[in-house]
């Protein structure tokens, strides 16, 4: 439904990333810090889609201007996306017959609500740089260039908001918020509608709750209930009243 | 236009300024209708938000400073606008919600269609707080009667004393997670009913379509099955061709003569930031309760020095909200639920009115109860927490990975929430002024805010959240979150939150204490009337949207009749 179009910008960026995406290294990305990490053989660059950087909703004016501020604002750096990226597909995961976090272009979307919701953006910066410290101490590589099963491992580590350990809540904090941003991204595209199953958000004629569920749930419409309810075969009659009140079409 | 003179002008586009364009134009008078926002239809694709899906907002329906309610709502206004302040004295913290757009408010509110009953016009002869209506429900049966049919509410007539029958179109049936709730409130012997609301089950003429069950009122309807007053009143209004719409008109002020009458208004026109003037003969103030008193405060003159209609000193008195509080439990016989379409009208199709009338309580007002829940569709916020409810399945709560897809199954639509909304009661000492230094964009005084809870309130808030807790219990389910005590004022909204704000030119007999008379006339000026909710004496437990139709409709008739009699 939406457009796909995109802005000049955004094509240069998404060309960027792509070379870096690409390139045949292992893990993401080597950044510019000059702390190569050895190439892993058989790990895959990773990509995802590429969301929309043009919308069109009934927007008032003052509200195109922001959103297209928005757009043309940069404020992951190329590290730090494929970061949000590797972080993203962990937590759901590609290997899914609805897809997963990147074919739903959660880097994109993360990237556009740090910049909608500027209270994203330290905690989202900061957690990335606390994850690539605790990767760094234990595993001498950052996340993205640590292998897989040590990703894992950091995550088991942060993953669960139960765990006590003081120096662990600050990715705790972080992941939780990656976790959200990741189900809501995911949940609110087409993927996420057919892989809950919803079929609202279309005309139809609401009649109740079908007769299967309200008996899986020991549920009825008692008589005198329905007696008030409106019967859908009738509701194109235009409606008429008695001088008491009653509905008489 | 601008030396031409109309038998009206008509300030704001809202409920109360549609109903009169709608009356008086029908009665064959000349009327501008000036909108401080630009023109708006949902039936017009390029501002239709309905039925979209979330993809196609870059933050997935999320709320903006602009959008507060989610970036799909049809409100183009807000708590906080462009160019347009207002403060706070002291502590408070008033929050001042302002439509800017045509039919105001109405494009994007709940629809809960209340009729007040005989006791909340005399709440005073009840508990000896505030103040009577001049009017009680017998005179505004009439026009209740004939606001039902002409814009349709559907609901039930269960014979209730305080919460009259009338002319309703067939309720829709209730959802699954209401039907939990209605055996909750029978084990507690508390009442519920099918609710009352401005939604087209059922076809009343041939211009607005009927509800297609899409669940989103807030987006305003692009067939019209709901009620907004532009869909329903402004648009046939201006089909009559004797009213004349300017929008984006910002007013300035009412504009008096030597005698003190009002000759017309001044206004901004915000394309162009040019002053104009509309000459009428009577001008009738629907801008909101608050507006309209910012307006009446800011036409001050030689005759008026005080501000127009204020020589009681009472314009911006005695403003007040309805109180709200809310809790939500998460329903674990709902949990892997069967997945169908269940959106229904926009909002509940159950509700409980208040049903403790003559028991003993500690606080002198009552609340009504709204039923929330169901299979929404997903937005922004949707899958955050996702797995929370693990913790009372003795499941850990966390994780990645695929798993989160079952959990996200499981509680979908697991979940049971109620919002009560009460009466508070009006206090001298609750009011809006003028800023003494602050001024908008175009130069005009801001109102400055005043206004506490007063124990009255915080009690009722208390036995809210009791009788929640009670309600959700009972309907089977797992309380959600703290229950909120008198360190967070038992949860009470904010002052203004519930965006039922009313009183603020109150009508009554006396006009040392009171601002208009019961027909919303200024009792300083005869020929400026105010059909909002600023007339409110009390704002009973019922949302005012209702009473704000069936006033602005007495009043227009008044006017007729008035105008016929040559008294104005």
């Amino acid at each position: 439904m939406s457009e796909r179009s995109e802005t000049k910008h955004s094509v240069e960026r998404r060309d960027v990333l792509k070379a870096l995406m690409l390139a045949p290294v292992a893990g993401a990305v080597l950044a510019s810090t000059g702390c190569t990490v050895a190439p892993e053989a058989g790990r895959q660059a990773i990509t995802w889609t590429r969301l929309p950087t043009q919308y069109s909703y009934a927007r008032t004016d003052v509200e195109k201007q922001r959103d297209a501020a928005l757009f043309a604002e940069t404020f992951f750096r190329e590290h730090e996306l494929v970061t949000i990226a590797v972080l993203c597909d962990i937590i759901l995961p590609s290997d899914h017959e609805n897809g997963g976090a990147l074919a739903a272009g959660l880097p994109d979307f993360v990237e556009f609500m740090a910049k909608d919701r500027e209270r994203y953006k330290l905690p989202l910066r900061g957690g990335i740089a606390w994850l690539d410290n605790y990767s760094l101490d234990n595993f001498g590589a950052r996340f993205v260039e640590a292998d897989n099963k040590q990703q894992l491992a950091i995550c088991d580590a942060i993953a669960y908001p139960d765990v006590q350990d003081e120096a662990l809540q600050p990715g705790i904090a972080f992941f939780s918020l990656m976790r959200n941003m990741t189900l809501t991204g995911y949940y609110t595209t087409e993927l996420g509608f057919r892989d809950l199953g919803y079929v609202g958000n279309t005309p139809n004629i609401w009649d109740g709750v079908p007769d299967a569920v309200l008996a899986r749930h020991g549920k009825s419409y008692d008589a005198e209930w329905l007696a008030k309810c409106v019967d859908q075969s009738r509701r194109n009659i235009k409606a008429e009243w008695d001088d008491e009140m009653n509905l008489i079409t | 236009m601008a030396d031409k003179e109309y038998d009206i002008i008509i300030v704001g586009s809202g409920a109360g300024g549609g109903m009169a364009t709608y009356q008086l134009a029908n009665a064959g008078l000349t009327v501008a209708l000036v909108e401080a926002g630009g023109y708006y239809d949902p039936a017009a694709d390029e501002q239709r938000t309905q039925l979209r899906n979330p993809w196609e907002s870059p933050r997935r329906g999320a709320s903006t400073r602009r959008r507060p309610f989610g970036d799909y709502n049809a409100c183009i206004g807000g708590w906080d606008l462009d160019g347009e302040p207002y403060t706070q004295k002291g502590d408070t913290e008033f929050m001042w919600w302002r439509g800017r757009m045509l039919g105001g408010r109405t494009n994007h509110w709940g629809r809960i269609s209340l009729r007040f009953g005989p006791l909340d016009f005399k709440r005073r002869d009840i508990d000896g707080l505030g103040e009577n209506w001049p009017i009680g429900y017998e005179d505004v049966k009439p026009y209740y009667d004939k606001v039902d049919k002409l814009i349709g509410v559907f609901g039930s007539n269960e014979g209730l004393y305080n919460d009259p029958d009338g002319f309703f179109l067939p309720a829709p049936k209730p959802r699954l997670h209401e039907l939990y709730y209605i055996d909750g409130a029978r084990k507690l012997n508390v009442p519920v009913y099918p609710a009352r609301k401005s939604m087209l089950t059922k076809r009343i003429n041939d211009e607005r379509g009927v509800c297609y069950y899409c669940g989103q009122c807030s987006r305003a309807c692009s067939i019209h099955a709901d009620f907004s007053s532009s869909t329903a009143l402004i648009y046939p209004a201006l089909r009559g061709g004797r009213v004349d719409l300017y929008t984006n008109s910002m007013v300035r002020e009412v504009l008096t003569d030597a005698r003190g009458k009002a000759t017309g208004v001044s206004y901004i026109n915000k394309e162009d930031k040019k002053e104009c003037t509309l000459n009428g003969r009577i001008v009738v103030l629907a801008a909101s309760a608050c507006s309209s008193a910012r307006i009446l405060l800011n036409s001050k003159s030689a005759q008026h020095q005080n501000g127009l209609g204020n020589s009681s000193g009472h314009v911006g008195r005695y403003l007040h909200d309805s109180t709200g509080a809310s809790r939500a439990a998460f329903l674990p016989e709902l949990m892997n639920r069967d997945i169908y379409n269940e959106d229904g009208v926009g909002g509940m199709h159950v509700y409980t009115p208040w049903w403790l009338e003559n028991a003993a309580l500690d606080f002198p007002r009552g609340y009504h109860l709204e039923i929330g829940g169901g299979m929404g569709m997903p937005s922004y916020g949707f899958g955050f927490a996702a797995n929370q409810y693990n913790d009372y399945l003795g499941k850990r709560v966390g994780g990645y990975g695929n798993g989160l897809r079952d959990d996200i199954r499981r509680f979908y639509g697991a979940r049971l929430s109620i919002a009560c909304r009460g009466e508070s009661v009006p206090q001298y000492d609750n009011y809006c002024e003028l800023d003494p230094t602050v001024v908008d964009e175009w130069g005009i005084p801001v109102l400055r805010f005043n206004y506490q809870w007063t124990d009255y309130e915080i009690n009722q808030a208390k036995h809210m959240q009791d009788s929640m807790e009670a309600l959700l219990e009972a309907s089977g389910g797992i309380l959600l979150g703290d229950k909120p005590g008198a360190e967070r004022n038992y949860g009470l909204a904010k002052p203004g939150e519930i965006i039922h704000e009313v009183g603020t030119t109150r009508m009554g007999l006396d006009p040392k204490t009171s601002v208009t008379n019961e027909f919303g006339q200024l009792h300083d000026a005869s020929n400026v009337f105010v059909v909002d909710a600023g007339t409110f004496v009390s704002q009973a437990d019922k949302n005012p949207t209702w009473t704000i139709l069936a006033l602005s409709w007495r009043a227009s008739d008044y006017i007729v009749e008035q105008m016929k009699q040559q008294n104005i």
